[in-house]
């Protein structure tokens, strides 16, 4: 199992290279960087222009910047140089980090159980008025913009708020800024209350998406015959569903549900946008709009590897459900 | 089951491997056509996507020719702002006195040219893309298909917002980067229909006869991934005219003046409580298109799978 | 009735009460194209400890018939008729009252070994599971029959192997688990629907030298349902023999091999390879396919394939006549007409090619 990943983590390399030189090569083509400073006025004087050419490597041919980059993040963890002078792009994406993780974690869960449980009523109440019920709402939700719903969620958390004269709901941040409680447990509960809107909003598609396959899988396994032959030895329909058809229908949302993690992460971006949280999403707007190419590095980098990670966890997960896979 | 769905199928004349003679081609000639039909006849059956489909229909009839009679140009300001709906402005007016209606009207036909496009030009891609891929195998499939997984493993929004500003947010390069990221998609779903169609009897019985690559692809496997392209590029318009509002909305899609009902949404948030007409009216016509397309593709499905349709009710 | 009056006389079951009776048995699938037949009006009996045989084409309903006995139909089928283990109905139980008889008194193995275990637990397991449903005994018991089980259905190495996962052994293997499934709780009855389609010819000898041992073992009466009459022929003391939802001829195995009354059966015959002097005769294909089960026309429905085809036939669909010999009926208004008839003589010992059904002179033969 452990040879496994590491030899995953080794062919992961290839694909994380060929993603970060095809990103390169499209940032190239994005935009000057020093747009905003030349478009200053006055105009800076020259000099200025062309040392910050040189602090942004703009002076060498493309594949020599792209072979710096490369060789400053492999040997010192040196992300290359922001647009803006002062900003550490490891740091910023650091900090930013674990703010989109654990909205991110914390949707795919919520996503998860709620997509199991109705996937599976919905699959043995077939054509019930539950099913044709959850049926609607999966395609209603499928059919929702994100970002619509985000506002929508937001502005009824506000309403709400507006109406109890309480601040039950928070609409703006991952945090509070000024926090008068701010021990352990008062942090937590902060960071817990900042976490509802924004985890509903961008757990609805996936929960969509997933419910619709649950059910699919649930329905497939229903009709199989080891489930026919549980039943005929005499298992309680409870033990059937459970044991034998649960179990096996929630192999194939594993695959599903790591392919979707780089949908998830943009639906992020988006997510963060309407709440205004200072993520990794946040961030990576800043720099299209500077367009700040490293930044952008950074956060693809970022992006890629949590994809990767994600896609390890969900085989591992896979070769523990199906005994039919091993990993040597 | 199995029997009585077997049994259904030698009744209703299910062709059989047709034989590799010259007889075979016309076999399967009308074999297409008549499946074709089939698939025709159960979609009509499914009334939910046949409602869809005219509904679908009216939208996109209403996003061009609606701009051409509406009495207000997107571009007009009216004396009234911020009106809620009324006879004179169904959909209100905005405070800066645009005619919301008119504007919702421009925008829903940006969303649905660029949604339209980036179906069609994911399709065409990705069916060129995974025929290569699946039929020739080999060395090429390993690149196609590693660029493939590439590009699913960074988040397309991602991407387009950042390429979104070569072409200065014009929508045919919208429509062009959109269309290109979910390419690699049905490139996958092709490539293992053809992989699939590529061992069948049929297939191996063309080949053993000497039927040259190109007569194959074009009698055999095209005709059958059709089925599975159509489904695609069908669905392909509801998540594109996601994508397409979602870009606009974070300022990377369609840019002022133009509009699109992701930017309309974008000018409006902050006017959810206090003018909600401008905020609901885009909104209701993206989960409109979204979801007539996603009927119309399930009956699609349905229609072209009488496996699953059989399993109905 | 004359059907009914026939059963009666049956001799195994004239002096003991049946294990399993089914009365007038029938199932209908709605569909979105029309109500689909798949069984209309099946009556048998089944005595303790005898096999009786279900021979058919697919589309016959003899599968859909053993299911509707185990209650394993989806909820959409409609059934109506009775269904009597020891003289106590079972239809229209619910799923969890059906779960008492199920692998307790009645046991069922199905025809594809490859699809019919859980990919995801070891086979002792599942057999296991099997005992605990119906036994208040601890997993290591359950565990050590499982080995037993294993043993008897001749599966070597059986406290080595009942650890294994399904994808880790053969199709021959698979089956022999799901027969020791059947027989994990001494059923009365073992229903075995095709248990040998899916499995190699070499293999199929095994796992019904296996069947048999679980009937030895267990002393249950078996329905064997096949399309293979040489399966048949070997395991079974009676034949019904099923065709478009319907029996059209039953008997013991000598009655219905060697004197059959209805032409389909003689034409399943004539399709049948025989390696006695008799399979010096060339094969007889029945020409033609069964009939959609939807729309069914009124008369009998093998008379578009049949030699012997009259107006009448068109017409009325026979009941079930008795023949010469008790307990063997045929539902054929030419019954009397086939005796003493070879396949050869009825059917054209032709390649598929002629599309005519030309009748052989059969009033020179009687």
């Amino acid at each position: 199992m452990l040879a496994y990943v590491i030899r995953r983590i080794f062919v992961s390399i290839p694909i994380l290279i060929g993603s970060t030189i095809l990103v390169f090569i499209m940032v190239k083509f994005s935009g000057d960087p020093l747009e905003g400073l030349k478009m200053r006025n006055p105009p800076p004087p020259r000099q200025t222009i062309l040392n910050e050419e040189h602090r942004l490597r703009l002076d060498k041919p493309v594949w020599e910047q792209y072979w710096l980059w490369l060789k400053g993040l492999v040997l010192h963890g040196d992300f290359g140089p922001s647009v803006h002078g002062n900003i550490n792009i490891g740091h910023e994406l650091g900090d930013r980090l674990f703010v989109t993780l654990r909205l991110v974690v914390l949707s795919v869960l919520i996503a998860l159980i709620f997509a199991v449980i109705t996937g599976v009523v919905s699959a043995v109440k077939q054509y019930s008025a539950t099913d044709y019920s959850f049926t609607f709402l999966g395609f209603l939700f499928l059919a929702m913009p994100s970002f619509w719903f985000a506002i929508l969620l937001k502005s009824a958390g506000i309403a709400y708020n507006q109406a109890t004269g309480t601040e039950a709901f928070f609409t703006i941040g991952e945090k509070s800024v000024l926090l008068t409680d701010d021990s352990g447990w008062g942090q937590f509960k902060d960071i817990a209350g900042h976490m509802v809107l924004p985890t509903i909003s961008l757990a609805l598609i996936s929960y969509a998406a997933w419910s619709r396959f649950q059910r699919a899988s649930m329905l497939e396994v229903l009709n199989s015959d080891y489930v026919r032959l549980a039943r005929a030895k005499g298992l309680r329909s409870r033990q059937v569903l459970v044991r034998h058809a649960l179990r096996t229908a929630l192999i194939p949302l594993t695959t599903v549900t790591a392919l979707d993690i780089a949908a998830l992460l943009g639906g992020a971006v988006i997510t963060e946008m309407v709440f205004q949280w200072h993520g990794l999403g946040d961030y990576l707007l800043r720099s299209i709009r500077d367009h700040d190419a490293y930044a952008m590095m950074g956060w693809l980098l970022v992006s890629a590897i949590i994809v990767i990670v994600f896609n390890l966890i969900a085989d591992l997960l896979y070769s523990v459900l199906d005994p039919r896979i091993r990993y040597e | 089951m199995s029997e009585i769905r077997a049994s259904s199928v030698t009744t209703s004349g299910a062709p059989q491997p047709t034989s590799p003679t010259g007889a075979a081609d016309r076999e399967f000639t009308v074999k297409e056509r008549s499946q074709l039909q089939q698939a025709f006849r159960r979609f009509l059956r499914h009334r939910l996507a046949v409602l869809s489909l005219v509904l679908f229909i009216l939208i996109v009839l209403l996003a061009f020719v609606g701009p051409l009679i509406w009495k207000y140009k997107y571009t007009d300001i009216t004396p009234d702002n911020s009106q809620p709906p009324s006879p004179a402005h169904p959909f209100g007016t905005d405070s800066l006195g645009h005619d919301w209606f008119a504007q919702v009207l421009r925008g829903l036909q940006q969303s649905v040219k660029v949604a339209l496009c980036i179906a069609i030009v994911a399709s065409t891609l990705g069916v060129v893309w995974g025929g290569v891929s699946g039929y020739y195998r080999g060395i090429s499939d390993s690149v196609l298909m590693r660029l493939a997984d590439l590009i699913l493993t960074i988040p397309a929004i991602a991407l387009a917002a950042a390429l979104g500003n070569i072409g200065g947010g014009t929508w045919w390069m919208i429509a062009l980067v959109l269309g290109g990221l979910s390419a690699p998609l049905v490139a996958r779903a092709v490539r293992g229909v053809v992989l699939s169609l590529r061992e069948q009897e049929f297939v191996e019985a063309a080949r053993a006869l000497g039927a040259s690559d190109r007569w194959i692809i074009l009698r055999h496997l095209v005709p059958n991934a059709f089925a599975v392209v159509i489904v695609y590029a069908t669905l392909l318009v509801a998540t594109g005219i996601l994508s397409e509002t979602a870009l606009s909305f974070i300022g990377f899609g369609v840019h002022p003046p133009d509009t699109s009902l992701g930017l309309l949404i974008y000018q409006a948030q902050s006017a959810v409580q206090t003018r909600p007409w401008l905020f609901y009216f885009p909104g209701l016509f993206i989960i409109l298109i979204a979801l007539t397309v996603n009927f119309i593709g399930d009956g699609l499905r349905d229609a072209f799978d009488p496996r699953q349709t059989r399993q109905r009710r | 009735m004359t059907a009914e009056s026939n059963i009666q006389l049956d001799r195994r079951s004239a002096d003991g009460d049946a294990v399993l009776e089914v009365e007038n048995l029938t199932v209908e699938f709605p569909t979105e194209d029309g109500v689909v037949q798949a069984v209309r009006g099946v009556s048998y009996r089944l005595a303790p400890g005898e096999a009786m045989g279900i021979v058919g084409e697919s589309g016959s309903g003899k599968s859909v018939t053993s299911m509707a006995v185990m209650g394993l139909l989806p909820k959409t089928a409609k059934i109506t008729g009775s269904v009597r283990f020891r003289g106590e109905e079972l239809l229209g139980r619910s799923e969890n009252g059906f779960a008492e008889i199920r692998g307790k008194k009645i046991a069922m193995i199905f025809q594809d070994p490859l699809t019919s275990l859980n990919p995801v637990y070891t086979v002792g397991r599942q057999i296991a599971e099997a005992i605990l449903a119906h036994n208040d005994v601890s997993k290591k018991v359950a565990n050590d029959r499982a080995v037993e089980l294993l043993a008897t259905v001749g599966i070597p190495f059986p406290e080595q192997r009942v650890n294994n996962y399904p994808h880790e052994m053969s199709g021959g293997m698979r089956q022999r688990v799901v027969i020791a499934i059947a027989m994990a709780n001494d059923p009365d009855v073992i229903i075995a629907d095709e248990p040998t389609t899916a499995l190699d010819v070499t293999v199929q000898a095994q796992v019904l030298e296996a069947l048999e041992a679980a009937r030895a073992a267990t002393g249950a009466a078996l329905v064997l349902i096949t399309h293979d009459l040489g399966v048949i022929a070997g395991h079974a003391d009676r034949i019904c023999v099923m065709y478009a939802g319907k029996l059209v001829e039953k008997g013991t195995v000598d009655e219905v091999f060697y004197e059959p009354r209805m032409p389909y059966t003689l034409g399943l015959l004539g399709s049948l390879p025989r390696l006695d002097e008799a399979g010096r005769e060339r094969l007889t294909p029945i020409v033609g396919s069964p009939p959609s089960l939807m729309h069914l026309p009124p008369g009998c429905p093998f008379t578009p394939r049949c030699p012997l085809a009259q107006p009448i036939c068109e017409e009325r669909e026979p009941d079930l006549y008795g023949t010469d010999q008790p307990g063997h009926v045929a539902a054929c208004h030419f019954h009397e007409r086939l005796v003493g008839v070879t396949p050869g003589q009825l059917f054209r010992p032709t390649s598929a090619d002629t599309g005519s059904v030309a009748p052989a002179n059969l009033e020179t033969q009687q």
